[in-house]
């Protein structure tokens, strides 16, 4: 099981409905996975070149305190703003600098996404109650994704619960499940100096794709290649700071919906996700084809 | 008419409401549910010759199997729509996702859109008619009934193939295991003509082809009778 939504706003006028809209979808496919939930939403501040998610487990995490350390260290001005159980740092420092030091000096911090638009948040419960816990829905931005999970593959943790960053302003949601998951792991640790959180199928598939970007492809190419290189069942849906893409396996067992308009374009497991969302019925609604890659945006 | 509106009531209880009346004693049986909203399993099980009309999108499984009702989506249909009919009709104005009528014993399915992969699979008797075109993989595992495509077919049609019969007006992008193109003769024209007729599209019969089994991978061969 496990659900996806994505929501590309096309108009930049209903940029600040991005939560209210993509909301509802999500809450949909809480049937498709109950036990925890992740939301992807890209936003440009423009103030500063990079921000960074991270997460505590502790509650009361003096976020402050360790923004102003950061920023010692770094010798320029990060700040933090807590949500939640995640706060969003945001620095000029490179997020490759922030996650170095996290790393040394507080291991115990999990980065949740790096990059300069986009910020993860997620949790284990229902997804309604992740979403509020968030605010979601309040929210403004260019697009979101969003996941809801039925675990197959590996604990059902924080950690556990897409969307998956591993470069910056990438994301990953999966419904389906990679069955060379662990020697493609192996490969990508070894040959590619990729590092990996958890022991998800979902993160090696989000791991390759950072790995074909770094070797110089557009998204849609590495896209293109992961049709050859990752095996099993998998819709993907793919954020970038520009755009998203969607692509499915050849045999395309796990479904996938599509609709979109002049001024957005949406993807979800069942159309119940999209049936609310504004000018859906004279939207364009079609199936994803079987291992086609889908992209907007300069995705 | 007897309206039922999916805003305000739970689709256990639309189709409860619809076995009920069957049971009970409601004469009028033209039935519209409203505001589907790709909701699941809407009007399944119906198993008396009511008139039901769906107004908007439904999701996985609607009408499903059905007996002796006539279903209408007015809308797209989600997964595995008509599943297991075992008589009337369920007929979809706009498309349909993947395995629609699947293992159909009996009855007919119309489709005026395109369906999508696995159209027909396992599909035991019912008769099919697409107005466009069907994905991959449709008809897989076929036994008995019969598929007519209006359009195109998509890769490994008929795979794995029984005695079901296909017909295709458009291209076939490739046959699956055991799928062979065989002769139409003017008794499988007026067939097609019939289920074109049934299903109210207007397409010149002569112009279908017809595929079916080569009976090279069945498991049972009746010349082998005596060693089972």
């Amino acid at each position: 099981m496990c659900g996806i939504v994505g929501l590309y706003l096309k108009n930049p006028e209903l940029e600040p409905r991005l939560g209210e809209l993509f909301c509802p979808m999500l809450a949909e496919m809480t049937e498709r996975g109950p036990d925890s939930a992740g939301i992807a939403i890209y936003r440009d501040d423009g103030q500063y070149t990079s921000k960074m998610t991270v997460y505590s487990s502790d509650p009361d995490f003096d976020w402050d305190g360790l923004a102003a350390e950061v920023g010692r260290d770094l010798g320029t001005p990060v700040t933090a703003d807590r949500v939640s159980t995640h706060a969003i740092l945001r620095s000029d420092a490179s997020t490759r600098d922030l996650r170095a030091w996290l790393q040394d000096h507080y291991p115990n911090i999990r980065a949740m996404s790096a990059g300069g638009a986009l910020e993860i948040y997620k949790e284990v419960g229902l997804p309604v109650d992740v979403m509020e816990q968030f605010g979601i829905g309040a929210m403004n931005g260019t697009h979101a994704i969003g996941h809801t999970r039925m675990a197959t593959e590996s604990a059902v943790t924080t950690e556990g619960a897409h969307p998956f960053n591993t470069g910056d302003d990438l994301c990953l949601v999966h419904n389906g499940s990679l069955s060379n998951h662990h020697r493609l792991r192996e490969w990508l640790r070894r040959h590619a100096g990729m590092t990996f959180q958890t022991e998800n199928d979902s993160e090696v598939a989000a791991a390759y794709l950072t790995w074909r970007l770094r070797e110089g492809d557009s998204l849609s190419q590495a896209l293109e290649a992961g049709l050859k290189d990752l095996d099993g069942f998998y819709t993907f849906a793919v954020g970038t700071r520009e755009g998203f893409s969607v692509v499915r396996d050849p045999i395309a067992c796990k479904h996938a919906i599509m609709a979109e308009t002049d001024d957005w374009v949406a993807i979800a497991t069942e159309y119940r996700a999209l049936a609310r969302l504004p000018g859906v019925d004279a939207a364009r609604v079609w199936e994803p084809k079987p291992a086609t890659v889908y992209s907007w945006g300069r995705a | 008419m007897n309206t039922l509106d999916l805003e305000r009531m739970a689709v256990r209880d639309v189709n409860q409401r619809l076995h009920d009346d069957a049971a009970g004693t409601n004469t009028d049986q033209q039935y519209e549910i409203l505001n589907p909203m790709g909701r699941h399993a809407i009007a399944v099980g119906l198993n008396h010759p009511f008139d039901v009309t769906v107004r908007g999108h439904a999701g996985y499984y609607c009408g499903s199997m059905n007996k002796e009702a006539t279903v209408t989506i007015e809308g797209n249909a989600g997964v595995g729509v008509a599943e297991n009919i075992m008589s009337g009709t369920v007929h979809v104005t706009g498309y349909a996702s993947q395995s629609a009528a699947a293992t159909g014993h009996g009855g007919l399915v119309v489709i005026d859109g395109d369906a999508s992969a696995r159209c027909g699979i396992s599909m035991k008797g019912v008769d099919i008619v697409v107005g466009g075109s069907v994905g991959h993989m449709s008809a897989f595992m076929a036994q008995s009934g019969n598929l007519v495509v209006c359009g195109d077919a998509g890769e490994s049609f008929g795979d794995s193939i029984y005695e079901a019969q296909l017909f295709v007006r458009g291209s076939v992008e490739s046959l699956g295991a055991d799928c062979v193109e065989k002769e139409m003769r003017p008794e499988h024209v007026e067939r097609v003509r019939g289920l074109l007729e049934r299903a109210g599209i207007d397409a010149d019969p002569a112009a279908f082809r017809r595929y079916g089994s080569a009976r090279q991978l069945y498991n049972f061969k009746i010349g082998n009778i005596g060693y089972y």
